[in-house]
């Protein structure tokens, strides 16, 4: 009885840790396998040395679309962030109508990617669109074709993604706010310190895990973005706003090139881990401190 | 004596047994959509009234790839379907894993080989011999006019890029779009490979499309071929990024547009609007002519026991039966796979799809689709359109898109 006791949690949890380690981290270390082999259609198992990564290095699709990603996830995640701080800034002035307001903000964090992808191929459409709305009011010469311009296109994702996301970092920064000690705020008014200088100063430092949080969700979300892609441009125009994420989709279902796309997500793989064991790190570091 | 009478009464029983199995068949497709599902449910009652059990399993989406991607699980756990819809160097990279069954008997005894143009039936053929058959022939290199547009402006429709370019100019002049065309990968790499065969003909393109000869893929024909892919670009509307082709198809039939270049499947949206090809709407050969095809079929994959055995064969009998490649054909706006289908019941269009075919089987100009993946493998081919498409829509210049594209089909190896 005491054996089974002392026992339980882990039994219990023994099956869901083997599923975990089977279909989360085996299947990690085979796509890794499978990276190294030279499978099309389907796997094959002779290692073939690292034929896949030249290949993918010499890709100039997989160029732009690591491109991409630097673009997309540094405006992206930057451009949430300071958007969800100043509104988080803005709704914690203790105005009346803060739960409406809130709502409105958080709402589109509650659509999928393609909803919101949709939704915005439609608006920035040149010919349906703000374009069109803009030209029919009579100003005949504006131009906001950044859809259809390759040059460009990444920069309507990024919109989109904010658009989508920024409310729920808002949501994030203002239990930050909120979880600052009343007391430090008070006694530094009483000093007379500005507005201003609380928030540079006091409120925003003492947030710095928030800031971590939020940085990471945000990162792995612009990561594995895809849906977000096919829905606003389906990668379009030409390959122009392709990511990791459809470059290797594109591989591994149309293309018949299982190798190249294993190869293609160890890459994002390994993105992702120069993300997070930092933030691990510094996690497991501070609790035994 | 026993014993060999007890023999004799098992084997009697076995062969009997695969005599009368009743003929399994499970069918892996993806033509679900309203004319197409109606196409393979002539195929289906066939079947059954030749005694057989049909399985279907429809798998839509991504023009295939879910059902690329089913197939692959069904294949990995051994537990293959009968017939699968697929086509063109994909029957081969799945012949080469070892799981396709040979057909040959029923082909040789329903003389495949003189029923089929003979590129067609290399298709179907594995290390020579049957392992597919064959359900249709789309043509991809049409062109389609709107009719009353270009009576308008006084022209025909163009015979030689030279006189379409014209076309075009004038067409712009009078402030209407000349060219209907969607922004996707696709249809970019559909407009090329017309140009391709209209410019460079038969044996540059076999050379080019089929062969990967990389002199030809950097030779001055090719760049010719991109500098008018270029000139394209400047006769399409600005709003074509990622427009799908139905959509461009009724540019023309509103008189948007006057021109679409787009396989024969275009036709079955201008006979849905109720218009009349000949009259409303006119087909020609792309610029410069050729005749690159898109056949659809299926291929047979390994399976056990005798009654899937007796499906498969059976399925094999009724895909290249007259009455099915008519009917199918005459649903899906393609034209039949067999030469000796008449084509009385059929358009204009697809009797003149039927005749130019004839005419390029005899004369060896008879060349796959390499866009719709009929000349090369998924990597090749994708590396050959990634090209293509970047091309199409940046300001990359003629003699960097073919020194790119050399690149491109040499990584993708």
């Amino acid at each position: 009885m005491e054996w089974l006791q002392r026992h339980m949690p882990k039994m219990v949890l023994a099956p869901s840790f083997f599923a975990v380690l089977l279909f989360v981290y085996g299947f990690i270390a085979w796509t890794a396998y499978v990276s190294f082999t030279r499978s099309r259609l389907l796997p094959k198992y002779e290692i073939e040395g690292v034929i896949q990564y030249e290949r993918l290095f010499e890709s100039p699709r997989w160029e732009v679309a690591i491109t991409n990603l630097a673009i997309f996830g540094i405006l992206f995640i930057g451009i949430a962030m300071i958007l969800g701080l100043l509104l988080a800034i803005l709704l914690d002035q203790k105005i009346r109508t803060e739960g409406a307001l809130r709502t409105i903000y958080l709402y589109p964090m509650a659509l999928s990617f393609i909803v919101t992808g949709t939704a915005w191929k439609w608006i920035l459409n040149p010919g349906l669109g703000i374009e069109a709305v803009v030209k029919d009011m009579g100003w005949e010469s504006f131009e906001f074709d950044w859809l259809t311009d390759p040059d460009m296109a990444i920069y309507t994702v990024v919109i989109a993604g904010v658009w989508q996301s920024s409310g729920f970092v808002m949501a994030l920064f203002l239990a930050g706010l909120r979880s600052v000690d009343e007391e430090i705020i008070r006694a530094a008014m009483v000093d007379g310190v500005s507005t201003a200088r609380i928030y540079r100063s006091i409120i925003i430092p003492s947030m710095a895990p928030i800031f971590m949080s939020a940085l990471i969700v945000l990162s792995h979300l612009a990561i594995k973005s895809f849906d977000l892609v096919i829905a606003l441009t389906g990668g379009g125009p030409g390959y122009a706003t392709d990511l990791p994420a459809t470059y290797m989709y594109a591989m591994a279902f149309s293309r018949g090139d299982l190798g190249q796309a294993a190869s293609s997500a160890t890459v994002m793989m390994m993105v992702v881990v120069a993300i997070i064991v930092p933030y691990l790190y510094s996690e497991l570091r501070t609790r035994r401190d | 004596m026993m014993l060999k009478k007890t023999i004799l009464a098992a084997t009697v029983a076995l062969t009997a047994g695969a005599v009368w199995a009743e003929p399994q068949a499970e069918v892996l497709h993806w033509w679900t959509s309203g004319g197409e599902a109606k196409s393979v449910a002539v195929l289906m009652e066939e079947f059954a009234g030749r005694g057989g059990t049909w399985t279907d399993m429809p798998v839509a989406g991504g023009g295939g790839d879910a059902a690329m991607t089913a197939l692959r699980a069904r294949v990995l756990s051994g537990n293959a379907p009968t017939a699968v819809q697929l086509k063109g160097p994909a029957i081969q990279e799945w012949y080469e894993e070892g799981v396709l069954a040979n057909i040959n008997a029923v082909g040789v005894e329903q003389n495949w080989d003189e029923l089929l143009p003979t590129a067609i039936a290399d298709h179907m053929k594995c290390d020579g011999e049957y392992c597919a058959a064959p359900v249709n022939v789309h043509r991809v290199n049409w062109m389609w006019g709107n009719a009353q547009v270009l009576a308008d402006a006084g022209l025909e429709m163009p015979t030689t890029w030279a006189e379409f370019n014209a076309a075009a100019e004038k067409l712009q002049g009078m402030g209407i779009t000349p060219l209907a065309h969607g922004g996707q990968a696709w249809q970019d790499a559909t407009m090329f490979e017309s140009i391709a065969v209209g410019l460079g003909g038969a044996e540059f393109f076999q050379a080019a499309f089929v062969d990967l000869d990389e002199a030809t893929l950097t030779s001055d024909t090719m760049v010719a071929v991109f500098d008018q892919l270029r000139t394209l670009r400047g006769f399409v509307d600005d709003d074509f990024s990622g427009r799908d082709w139905n959509l461009a198809t009724a540019m023309v039939m509103n008189g948007e547009a006057a021109f679409q270049i787009m396989g024969d499947w275009a036709k079955g949206e201008f006979m849905a609007a109720g218009l009349e090809p000949g009259k409303d709407f006119l087909c020609a050969p792309t610029p410069g002519g050729g005749y690159l095809y898109n056949v659809d079929s299926f291929a047979m994959f390994s399976v056990e026991g005798d009654d899937k055995i007796a499906g498969q064969n059976l399925l094999a009998e009724l895909i290249m039966g007259e009455n099915f490649q008519e009917v199918f054909n005459l649903n899906k706006g393609s034209i039949p796979a067999r030469l000796d289908v008449a084509l009385d019941s059929f358009d204009y269009c697809a009797r003149r799809s039927g005749y130019d075919m004839d005419v390029a089987s005899g004369n060896g100009s008879l060349m796959p689709s390499y866009a719709h993946g009929m000349a090369l493998r998924g990597a090749q081919a994708g590396a050959i359109t990634d090209t293509v498409t970047a091309f199409f829509n940046s300001d990359m210049s003629s003699a960097d898109a073919v020194a790119a594209l050399a690149t491109a089909v040499k990584n993708s190896m």
